[in-house]
């Protein structure tokens, strides 16, 4: 009994300090990423080609997303709203809840399944075939050389696609609640006009930003740190099970700093 | 065990250097040293650690205990911007070749040059053509790595190290997994470019005895310590009992003793 306590013990002391450390490898990268974003030298061409990679190539799938998104707002406000008499309101729920909320998040949960996940296989497999080590040795650093991009890109782009995502679901709600369910479309827009206020637009961009940042940071480090994960990071199953990771990781925490961020400006 | 010529201009100095892994000792007090311009090869059975050593000397892993001098300047303790600048001057072959499998054969050679020279890309494009001609490469610079064969990726990745003329260069089992007709083209290339470049060179590998044609220096690794560093010949007739049984093993008993050949 008392040897089970102890091996109890030591292996909630292990688990402590191995993700103690983690935390503090993934804090200190971070540190290194920004501060080399704001030092020169600064390179233009692999900014764009990440910003294409990141932001133009998700507009496609945040565009569907958007626009199924508004339309599946509106079908369900309009039923809940109906039953109050209140279905002029539909217009600024469907923005409302689009801006502050469903925007920010769900466009970033997108990047994180198409960009995030990319990021992590490509630099978890850049560390397992030593191209990280290669990198190093040739004296080019492969925090500016392959994160600083990601990063700037990242974090360029969420707010845009947050934009789309916005416009696209308003519109996508403008569809269902007007042509369909004949809300009549003046009241739709008025409706916006009058309850959303730049504070509401403030608070999605801001959101936006910080998840931009988020998302680079953890898909970038659990790549890069890929040697050191616990289930232990080797051949392409470890690259199969960092990724997986590095998703879930990422869209857990987008959520936790979404109910943060609202609950601070709110 | 003999010692080198110790007033030799020293390049590489690995001083009681001690490593662990997870409670086991892989590397117990290695003492190596390698001079200007001569090739060291360090052999040793597989699992006792030589890549560990080369590690240790690129600065991708430091020593638990010891030191790690290149050029007199122990890189264990240096910071990231000191070892950048030793790293300037180095030209590393990895096992694997770690060619960047995303880019090109000529974005992968011209990496080094657009990173850390101010050359324009038209210089650029000549001094890349000018190695791949080199490794007897011409025209695969618009193939990606993955198209290649093991022998034509080792040759360019012995391109990229030698793209900026540097002054030591780290191979690590720069022929495992080729057949005797490629592993002789490296080591041809490898010898042409020394004789041209004129760098020092340190080979982590087990082509033994093919190897040996190439060294000035052969240090056996084996029980996480550096047995002996000699010229091939005195590594073939060492009296270490450990070296003894490498050369045995690996070469077949063909030379022997002294005292062996006088007592028959």
């Amino acid at each position: 009994m008392k040897l089970y306590m102890l091996f109890l013990l030591s292996k909630i002391g292990d688990y402590t300090l191995y993700y103690l450390e983690h935390a503090g490898r993934m804090n200190i990268f971070l540190g290194q990423c920004l501060w080399r974003l704001l030092t020169p030298p600064y390179r233009i061409f692999p900014v764009i080609q990440q910003l294409n990679f990141i932001g133009a190539r998700s507009i496609f799938v945040i565009f569907f997303t958007g626009g199924f998104t508004g339309m599946v707002l509106a079908l369900q406000g309009y039923y809940t709203l109906r039953k109050f008499g209140s279905e002029g309101l539909l217009g600024s729920a469907v923005a409302l809840s689009l801006l502050r909320e469903l925007g920010p998040v769900m466009a970033a949960l997108m990047v994180i399944g198409r960009a995030g996940s990319a990021m992590t296989a490509e630099i978890g497999i850049m560390r397992n075939t030593e191209q990280i080590d290669a990198l190093e040795c040739m004296a080019v650093d492969p925090l500016r050389y392959i994160m600083v991009p990601k990063f700037i890109a990242a974090i360029l782009s969420m707010p845009l696609l947050t934009a789309i995502f916005d416009v696209v679901g308003i519109f996508g709600g403008y569809l269902v609640g007007s042509l369909m369910l004949g809300v009549n479309g003046g009241t739709y827009f008025q409706g916006m006009y009058q309850s959303v206020a730049w504070n509401d637009v403030e608070m999605g961009l801001i959101k936006s930003l910080v998840f931009g940042l988020l998302i680079v940071w953890i898909s970038t480090a659990k790549g890069y740190f890929l040697h050191w994960e616990r289930s232990g990071g080797f051949g392409a199953e470890g690259v199969s099970r960092t990724t997986t990771s590095s998703v879930v990781l990422a869209s857990v925490t987008v959520l936790v700093w979404d109910y943060l961020l609202s609950a601070i400006m709110l | 065990m003999t010692e080198i010529n110790s007033d030799c201009p020293v390049v590489v100095e690995l001083v009681g250097v001690e490593k662990h892994f997870a409670g086991q000792k892989v590397l117990s007090g290695v003492n190596l040293r390698v001079c200007e311009g001569t090739t060291t090869v360090i052999v040793g059975g597989s699992g006792e650690g030589k890549s560990v050593i080369l590690k240790h000397m690129l600065g991708l892993m430091k020593p638990d205990v010891g030191r790690v001098e290149i050029f007199g300047r122990d890189i264990a303790t240096a910071t990231a911007r000191e070892l950048n600048d030793v790293r300037r001057d180095f030209g590393v072959l990895f096992q694997n070749v770690a060619l960047f499998d995303s880019m090109t054969i000529f974005d992968n050679v011209a990496l080094p040059l657009r990173e850390r020279t101010h050359d324009r890309p038209q210089q650029i494009a000549a001094r890349v053509d000018e190695l791949l001609q080199m490794m007897d490469l011409p025209g695969v610079g618009a193939k990606y790595p993955a198209q290649l064969s093991g022998g034509m990726q080792k040759r360019v990745g012995l391109a990229r190290a030698l793209a900026l003329n540097p002054k030591i260069v780290f191979f690590d089992e720069p022929t495992t997994g080729l057949d005797v007709h490629k592993s002789n083209e490296i080591y041809r290339l490898f010898h042409h470019t020394q004789a041209r470049v004129g760098y020092t060179a340190v080979i982590v590998s087990h082509d033994v005895p093919k190897i040996f044609k190439l060294s000035d220096h052969v240090a056996l690794l084996s029980e996480g310590v550096i047995q002996g560093q000699l010229t091939p010949e005195e590594f073939q007739r060492s009296e270490n009992p450990l070296i003894r049984e490498f050369v045995e093993t690996t070469m077949g008993p063909i030379y022997s003793s002294e005292r062996e050949e006088a007592a028959l």
